[in-house]
C-alpha cells in the first residue's frame, strides 16, 4: 500500500497516463486507426469492384472541381443552420421555463422526463410517423380542409425540405434542451433577483445574465445538433422522398456502388469541416473552463 | 478443356457414391460394395451444410427447409440486399457456399475466381430450360432484346478462368438460371381514370407531383430511358449500355422534370414503394411485382400495366462458390439440380415470378394455378400465395397476361453499364438537383 503511494508521489505522470490511457486507447483503436485507413484509401484508384492501391489525388480533384460538391455542402449547411436555429430557440425556451418558472423540484424532474418520452421509441419510428401525418391525405391536411382553411391538400408538407426540417427538429431538440438545462440549473437564482431588484426587465435579465451564463450549454447543444445533422443521410432520404441529398447521402450512394476511394475522400473532407466547425464553437466558448468552474 | 474433363470424371464417381450413400447403408451392404466407405460418406453428407445467400425475393427459408428434407443434407438461406451481397461475395467469399445473384452481377465477378461455373454435364435441366437463357431466343426463333444484361450474353464460359463470356454456347455455365420476371410501371387505375399504354406517361405533366421512380441508379435510369425514348426525345443505341452523351441527355431531361415538380419521391425500399402507392401520394411509378400485390392486398386497386414499348426484365442465377470442392461441391450440384426440379419453381410462381424450367414447376402447381400464373387464364378459384394468403379473387386474369405475352416483350434487362461510374455520379447530381 505504501509502495503504491510512494510510486504515485514519485511519478505523478504515471498516474496521469493511467487515467488517460483507457480513453486514449479506445480513441486510437476505434477512431484513429480507422480514420488513417480511410485517409489512405482516399488516395487509392478504383476499378469496377476493386480498390487499386495507389497514391493519386484524382478523388480529391474530382471532389473539388465538381459543382455537385458545393451544392451538397450548401444543402447540408442550409439544413444545419435552420435546424440549429430552431432547436436553439425551442431548447433555450424549454430549459428556461423548466429552470426558472417551475419552482417545485419534483415538477421540474417530471416535466424534464416528459421531454424524453418520445425517445422511448426508436428514431426511425419517430421519423416515419410524420409521413402519414403530413401526407396529402394525411391527418394534418384533412384537418385543415375540414376546418375550411384550405381547399386543396398542401403537398409541400411531405417529401420536401419542410418535412426534413420538421423531422430533424423533432429528433434533435432534446440534445439542445439537456445541456442548456444543465447550465441554467447552475445559475444562482439570487443573481436574477438582484438584477430585477436593480430594475432590469425580464428580457434584459435573459440577455445579460441567463444567456451569457448558459453559453456552455448552448455550445455543447450546438455541437450535438450540428454534428448529428451533418452526419445524417437517412432522415433526408426518407423525409424528402429521396429528392434531396446531403454530403453523406452522396457518400452512401458511392459506397452502394462500391466506389470506396471517392467516398473515403469525401468523408475525409467532411471530417475536416466538422472538426473546423466544432473547434470554432469551442474557441468561442471555453467549455472546459465553464464546466469545471 | 483438360481441367474440365478431370472434374467431370471425378465428380461423376463421387456423385454415384453419394447416391448410393443416400440410398442407405443397407443398399451398400446388399450390393456388396466395400463396407465402411459408404457409411462414412453418408455420415459426411449428413454433416454438410450449404449456405445460400441472395435477395429476399429468392433466398427463401421455406425452400431451404424443403431442400434439407429432400436431400439429406442441410441447406441454410441468408438474405442480403444487393450491395451487401456484392460486398460479401467479393470481400468474404468463404462465408457463402451458393451465390444467388442477379445475372448482371456476373459482369462484376467474371475472371475473379469467386464463383465457379457449372459443367453442363452436371446439370440435368438445361434442355428443358426456357430458350431465353439457353439461346437468347424466344421459342419461335425471334431474338430477345440484347439491351442490358440479357442472361444469354453472360451465360456461357470457355473455361473456368475465362476473362470474358463466350459468344456461343459452350459446356460451361456461369450460373444456373432460377427466378426471373418482367417489370413495368404500377398505376392506380382508380385515380387515373384512363388507359395507360406507354412509358412516357411517367413523365406526363398530367401526373405532375404524383409520379415516382426507383432510386437505384442502374435501374432508375433504365426506367427513365424507357420513358424518354417512348416520348421520342431520344433514341438510345443501347439503354443497357449508354454512352456518356446519352447519360448526360437523360440526366438533363430528368433534372428538368424534377425541377418542374414531376416527381413526388424517389423510393429505395420495397415498403416505400408500397406506401407511396397505397396512400395515393403517387399514381404511377416504377414498381416490383410483389409490391403491386401488396398494394392490392390493402384493398387498393393497383395495376401492373403492360406497356407498348415492353418490359424491363431481370433474372437471377445460382452458382457454387469457388472455394467448394470434393463432397461439398457434389452436394452443391445435387442441390442446384434439386432447385430447378419443380418445388422451388412452384413456390416462387405463387409469388408471381417465373421459373427457368417451367415444366418442372408445373408438376407442383394445380391446373388452376398454372393457368393463372403462366397461361394468362382467368382464375377458377381464389389464387393464394405460398403461405395461403389470398392473392387474387376467382375470375381475375394476371396483369399483362400469359408468360409469353409478358416475357415475349422484353425491351431491356437489368444491367451494369460500362460507364457505371460516370452514371452514378450524374445520378447523384440529379437526385440533389
Amino acid at each position: 500500500m505504501s509502495g503504491w503511494r510512494r510510486l504515485a508521489k514519485l511519478q505523478p505522470q504515471i498516474i496521469s497516463w493511467l487515467e488517460v490511457g483507457p480513453l486514449a486507447l479506445i480513441l486510437l483503436l476505434f477512431f484513429g486507426v480507422p480514420m488513417l485507413i480511410v485517409l489512405g484509401v482516399s488516395f487509392f484508384d478504383y476499378g469496377r469492384v476493386q480498390m487499386i492501391p495507389a497514391f493519386i489525388f484524382d478523388n480529391y480533384i474530382e471532389l473539388f472541381t465538381s459543382s455537385l460538391t458545393l451544392r451538397l455542402y450548401l444543402t447540408t449547411l442550409k439544413y444545419v443552420v435552420i435546424v440549429w436555429a430552431v432547436t436553439l430557440v425551442i431548447g433555450f425556451t424549454v430549459a428556461y421555463f423548466l429552470v426558472f418558472h417551475v419552482r417545485s423540484l419534483l415538477w421540474q424532474i417530471g416535466l424534464f422526463l416528459l421531454c424524453t418520452v418520445p425517445f422511448w421509441t426508436s428514431n426511425i419510428i419517430r421519423m416515419i410517423s410524420w409521413i402519414p401525418f403530413l401526407g396529402r391525405h394525411g391527418v394534418f391536411n384533412q384537418a385543415l380542409m375540414a376546418v375550411g382553411l384550405i381547399h386543396q391538400p398542401l403537398s409541400f408538407l411531405l417529401f420536401s425540405d419542410f418535412a426534413v426540417i420538421v423531422a430533424y427538429v423533432h429528433l434533435n431538440t432534446l440534445f439542445m434542451i439537456v445541456p442548456i438545462f444543465n447550465s441554467m440549473a447552475r445559475i444562482d437564482p439570487s443573481l436574477l433577483e438582484a438584477a430585477s431588484d436593480a430594475g432590469a426587465g425580464r428580457l434584459r435579465v435573459v440577455r445579460e445574465i441567463v444567456l451569457p451564463l448558459s453559453k456552455t450549454g448552448i455550445a455543447l447543444g450546438s455541437i450535438f445538433v450540428i454534428t448529428l445533422v451533418m452526419g445524417d443521410f437517412f432522415v433526408v432520404k426518407v423525409m424528402s422522398g429521396g429528392q434531396s441529398s446531403t454530403v453523406v447521402s452522396a457518400l452512401s450512394t458511392e459506397i452502394a456502388s462500391l466506389q470506396y476511394p471517392p467516398a473515403a475522400a469525401s468523408s475525409v473532407i467532411l471530417v475536416v469541416i466538422v472538426a473546423l466547425i466544432v473547434s470554432a464553437i469551442l474557441r468561442l466558448v471555453d467549455v472546459r473552463k465553464e464546466l469545471t468552474g | 478443356m483438360n481441367a474440365k474433363t478431370e472434374t467431370n470424371s471425378k465428380g461423376t464417381t463421387r456423385r454415384n457414391v453419394m447416391k448410393a450413400a443416400a440410398a442407405g447403408t443397407g443398399l451398400a451392404l446388399g450390393s456388396g460394395v466395400v463396407q465402411g466407405f459408404p457409411t462414412i460418406w453418408a455420415q459426411n453428407l449428413k454433416n454438410i451444410k450449404l449456405i445460400q445467400v441472395g435477395g429476399s425475393y429468392s433466398a427463401i427459408i421455406d425452400i431451404a427447409k424443403q431442400a434439407t428434407k429432400d436431400l439429406g443434407f442441410q441447406v441454410e438461406m441468408q438474405t442480403a440486399d444487393e450491395v451487401s451481397l456484392l460486398n460479401r461475395l467479393i470481400n468474404e467469399p468463404r462465408t457463402i457456399d451458393i451465390a444467388d445473384i442477379e445475372y448482371y452481377f456476373q459482369n462484376y465477378l467474371i475472371g475473379r475466381n469467386i464463383i465457379q461455373p457449372i459443367p453442363l454435364s452436371k446439370y440435368k435441366w438445361w434442355d428443358k430450360t426456357v430458350p431465353i437463357f439457353t439461346k437468347g431466343e424466344y421459342p419461335d426463333g425471334r431474338k430477345v432484346s440484347r439491351q442490358g444484361t440479357l442472361p444469354y450474353k453472360v451465360q456461357y464460359l470457355e473455361s473456368r478462368d475465362a476473362k470474358t463470356f463466350a459468344k456461343h454456347p459452350t459446356d460451361l455455365l456461369s450460373g444456373v438460371p432460377t427466378v426471373f420476371n418482367a417489370d413495368t410501371l404500377g398505376i392506380r387505375p382508380d385515380l387515373i381514370h384512363r388507359p395507360i399504354e406507354h412509358w412516357y406517361e411517367l413523365l406526363n405533366p398530367e401526373f405532375k407531383g404524383r409520379t415516382a421512380i426507383v432510386d437505384v441508379p442502374s435501374i432508375g435510369i433504365m426506367d427513365a430511358a424507357m420513358a424518354i425514348e417512348s416520348r421520342g426525345d431520344l433514341k438510345y443505341g443501347d439503354k443497357g449500355n449508354m454512352t456518356r452523351e446519352e447519360i448526360d441527355k437523360t440526366i438533363a431531361i430528368l433534372t428538368a422534370a424534377k425541377k418542374a415538380g414531376q416527381f413526388r419521391a424517389f423510393w429505395s425500399t420495397f415498403d416505400e414503394s408500397v406506401n407511396l402507392m397505397a396512400s395515393g401520394e403517387v399514381v404511377i411509378q416504377s414498381m416490383w411485382s410483389p409490391a403491386v400485390t401488396a398494394v392490392k392486398s390493402r384493398g387498393m386497386s393497383c395495376y401492373y400495366v403492360p406497356l407498348k414499348e415492353g418490359y424491363r426484365a431481370w433474372a437471377s442465377c445460382i452458382a457454387p462458390m469457388a472455394h467448394l470442392s470434393g463432397l461439398k461441391l457434389d452436394a452443391a450440384f445435387e442441390y442446384i439440380n434439386w432447385y430447378n426440379s419443380g418445388w422451388q419453381g412452384a413456390f416462387i410462381a405463387r409469388q408471381g415470378y417465373y421459373s427457368s424450367v417451367p415444366e418442372t414447376a408445373r408438376k407442383f402447381l394445380t391446373d388452376d394455378e398454372w393457368g393463372y400464373w403462366y397461361e394468362g387464364k382467368p382464375a377458377q378459384h381464389d389464387i393464394k400465395d405460398p403461405y395461403g394468403n389470398l392473392m387474387e379473387k376467382a375470375g381475375r386474369v394476371r396483369d399483362g397476361g400469359s408468360f409469353w405475352q409478358r416475357m415475349g416483350n422484353v425491351a431491356c434487362w437489368n444491367t451494369l453499364m460500362d460507364e457505371d461510374r460516370y452514371m452514378v455520379r450524374r445520378w447523384n447530381e440529379f437526385v440533389s438537383a
